[in-house]
């Protein structure tokens, strides 16, 4: 494959990256990107506008922070190449072990925001 | 206090109604209890169910653990370790899974350590410094990502639900270092995804302007913050743990306090006698079979030894792991060892196709001398144990007790004889000045205000008090009347030889009286003699001589006569005749002194009737 910088590094990640990752994975990828969009845009207005109630940007932002955590280790775990990493987790444990999480997390960040 | 108020109230809804005072008496052993079960549920993970026992055993007994966890003791302590090592446990798991369910549970152990100790600063840096190791080592896999990144999210936005932490973990430096850590986890998670996407050569390209471009802009920003003052650096308390010199030099209160004094060698061998041995041997057979959470544990016992050595309080955060790290060793000698031994009748059975080992001739009675000798030193342990905890662990603070020249015992009850007094013969709005240790007490026991006690945090206000113990009569009359104090309260050792008196405080006073505003005029170099030394008898400095302290403690003290062929006068704490003898006080009356002298109350009296 021709490789002319980085642009041809990225072209070739890009073909790589459509060809070889499963729909279930694609899909989570989705979600994680949709998830980074909402962070940078509440990092963006907190920038623009202040900090005034801190405790609600940061749940916020937290909030977007640990859901993009959560939303990859799910992708991790789910992804069987790493089978070998992840001998007791089923993909179905692996979910349910996400909604828990996220039912935390949310239980936490609706205390927080004030 | 959450949790006594939970147990309480569970308590009382299956109707067995034990009192709140009895809850939080007995909740330090309760949770000491949980913490013995949590240590084999630890060291099981690191090594196997029997050094798992052992580890049981050692912290079940040990005397680091227990002076802090005696009943009636109702301090942090008595929770914060059960929660820190079951935030370690739930760690050990998650890492050694990861899985997302131990992972969260770890946060909520985090979240319930946060609440009970300000010590959980200790987990938040030992957590990203063993992800940091483990990337170093070159052992960073998907399941550190996982476990680092849950744990550090979820756990951060659960701390900050604790008021007293509020927004720190995003603003002081304590916190940065597992924000550091866990923005590396991105980075390097992010490089391994590529890096099994693209060819060798790609990748290096896409690295190197990644990594510039990161490097770049995490230097800069981090920077800019720093010299924007939005992180602050790092707060006095736990400063002084890394530059052991910073306190004493700058803030006197935290530096008075005698728990957090620099430990001793004999502490070390007092509290934990074996352990001290078996811990280097625990090190080595953790190196020798290192995995994912055998680094964990170097990384907490070795920094534990550290800090432990800054501070007699921190050998608290010391015992777990000494028992882990001995368990560890005591079952692994034991381990190659026993298999060594051979018994009697089955010498002649078993082995007839086995190769004779030549190794070293009488293999069997080595193991068994070792083994033997492993048992009697865990039994010295047992007994150095239970005597340490009956000799000095188990004695009210409150009565003392001393044994005379014919053995027999003699009971100083003049705390609560003065407390009782106090109750007794004092106006009910009475405000009683004494030096802060004694503040709980009082409060408890006499039932009047003071105006310093065990959890003050205002220094200007302690330096208050300190200014006007070491003041003479008429400046510390002044604020006497500025605080409106009626009664003032010392204890004074000197006739019964009861050395954590007042006097011997008393240069922690001029310290810290003269460590504000208002008490630059008291320095601590006025109250020694010229040669350097505090002195109480007639070489002593005029300064100290004179000061309220001094007159408060030996008002006619000069006509007692404390041991034979001593003249009258003679301090049996400082081992002195005292300097200044026979004075009068002007501004106070002396209302009460006990027994054996070691509280005495004076009155303060009232402005006088006619001008001069």
């Amino acid at each position: 494959m021709p490789s002319e910088g980085i642009i041809g590094v990225l072209n070739d990640l890009w073909i790589h990256y459509k060809d070889q990752t499963s729909l279930k994975l694609k899909l989570i990828d989705a979600y994680l990107g949709y998830i980074m969009v909402t962070g940078i845009i509440q990092f963006i207005y907190c920038c623009l506008v202040g900090t005034f109630p801190f405790n609600s940007f940061l749940s916020g932002f937290i909030s977007t922070v640990g859901s993009f955590v959560l939303g990859v280790c799910l992708r991790i775990q789910s992804n069987p190449q790493n089978r070998s990493q992840f001998e007791t987790i089923s993909p179905e444990r692996a979910f349910a072990d996400f909604i828990f999480a996220h039912i935390v997390l949310h239980l936490v960040v609706m205390n927080f925001i004030g | 206090m959450v949790t006594s108020a939970a147990i309480y109230h569970v308590l009382h809804a299956i109707n067995v109604t034990i009192e709140i005072r009895n809850v939080c008496v007995f909740l330090a052993p309760l949770f000491s209890s949980l913490t013995t079960i949590v240590t084999y549920l630890l060291t099981k993970e690191l090594k196997d169910s029997g050094a798992g026992l052992i580890s049981a055993i050692m912290i079940a007994i040990v005397p680091g653990y227990i002076s802090r966890s005696v009943a009636g003791s109702y301090d942090n302590e008595g929770i914060a370790i059960f929660c820190m090592l079951l935030t370690y446990y739930l760690w050990i798991k998650s890492i050694k899974t990861g899985s997302l369910f131990w992972s969260t549970l770890c946060a909520l152990a985090y979240f319930y350590m946060v609440s009970s100790w300000g010590g959980y600063v200790f987990l938040i840096n030992l957590i990203p410094l063993h992800v940091l190791a483990l990337m170093f080592t070159g052992r960073f896999s998907h399941r550190v990502y996982v476990s680092y990144c849950t744990v550090y999210c979820l756990g951060t936005i659960l701390s900050m639900q604790i008021s007293f932490v509020g927004f720190q973990p995003v603003q002081s430096s304590e916190h940065m270092a597992a924000f550091g850590a866990f923005g590396l986890c991105q980075v390097h998670a992010f490089v391994d995804y590529l890096r099994s996407k693209l060819t060798d050569k790609q990748f290096q390209l896409l690295f190197k302007s990644l990594a510039i471009t990161v490097g770049v802009v995490t230097v800069v920003v981090g920077g800019a913050l720093t010299a924007m003052d939005k992180i602050s650096p790092w707060t006095g308390r736990f400063y002084s743990l890394l530059d052991p010199s910073y306190a004493k030099n700058n803030i006197p209160i935290i530096a008075s306090v005698s728990e957090h004094q620099p430990t001793t060698w004999s502490s070390f061998y007092f509290d934990f006698q074996l352990l001290v041995f078996m811990f280097p041997v625990g090190l080595y057979f953790c190196f020798s079979n290192l995995s994912d959470a055998n680094i964990f544990i170097i990384l907490y016992g070795v920094t534990s030894i550290y800090f432990s050595g800054v501070m007699v309080r921190l050998m608290l955060v010391l015992a777990p792991v000494m028992c882990i790290m001995s368990a560890i060793g005591i079952s692994g000698i034991l381990g190659v060892y026993m298999k060594n031994i051979e018994f009697g009748d089955s010498k002649a059975k078993k082995r007839p196709d086995k190769k004779i080992d030549t190794s070293y001739p009488v293999k069997s009675e080595i193991a068994t001398g070792i083994v033997v000798m492993m048992t009697i030193l865990l039994l010295t342990y047992t007994f150095h144990c239970t005597w340490v905890t009956s000799e000095a662990y188990s004695s009210p603070s409150i009565v003392l007790a001393a044994s005379q020249q014919d053995g027999s015992r003699i009971i100083f009850d003049d705390f609560r004889e003065a407390y009782y007094w106090l109750r007794q013969n004092t106006p009910e709005d009475a405000k009683v000045m004494s030096w802060w240790d004694y503040g709980y007490q009082i409060t408890a026991m006499a039932n009047r205000t003071i105006l310093v006690d065990n959890n003050t945090w205002n220094n200007t206000h302690i330096s208050r008090v300190g200014q006007a113990m070491s003041s003479p009569e008429d400046k510390a009359y002044e604020i006497m009347r500025e605080l409106d104090v009626g009664y003032v309260l010392v204890i004074f050792g000197g006739l019964t030889g009861y050395a954590s008196d007042d006097i011997n405080k008393f240069l922690w006073m001029v310290r810290i009286g003269g460590s504000t505003e208002k008490g630059q005029h008291i320095k601590e170099a006025d109250y020694f003699t010229p040669q350097g030394e505090f002195r109480v008898d007639r070489e002593g400095s005029p300064v100290l001589l004179n000061c309220l302290m001094y007159k408060l403690c030996y008002y006619r003290f000069g006509e007692v006569y404390t041991e034979q062929g001593k003249p009258g006068g003679y301090d049996r704490v400082r081992n002195a005749e005292i300097g200044n003898k026979d004075f009068e006080l002007d501004v106070l009356e002396e209302a009460y002194t006990t027994e054996h002298w070691i509280v005495r109350i004076y009155k303060v009296k009232d402005l006088s009737n006619r001008g001069v």
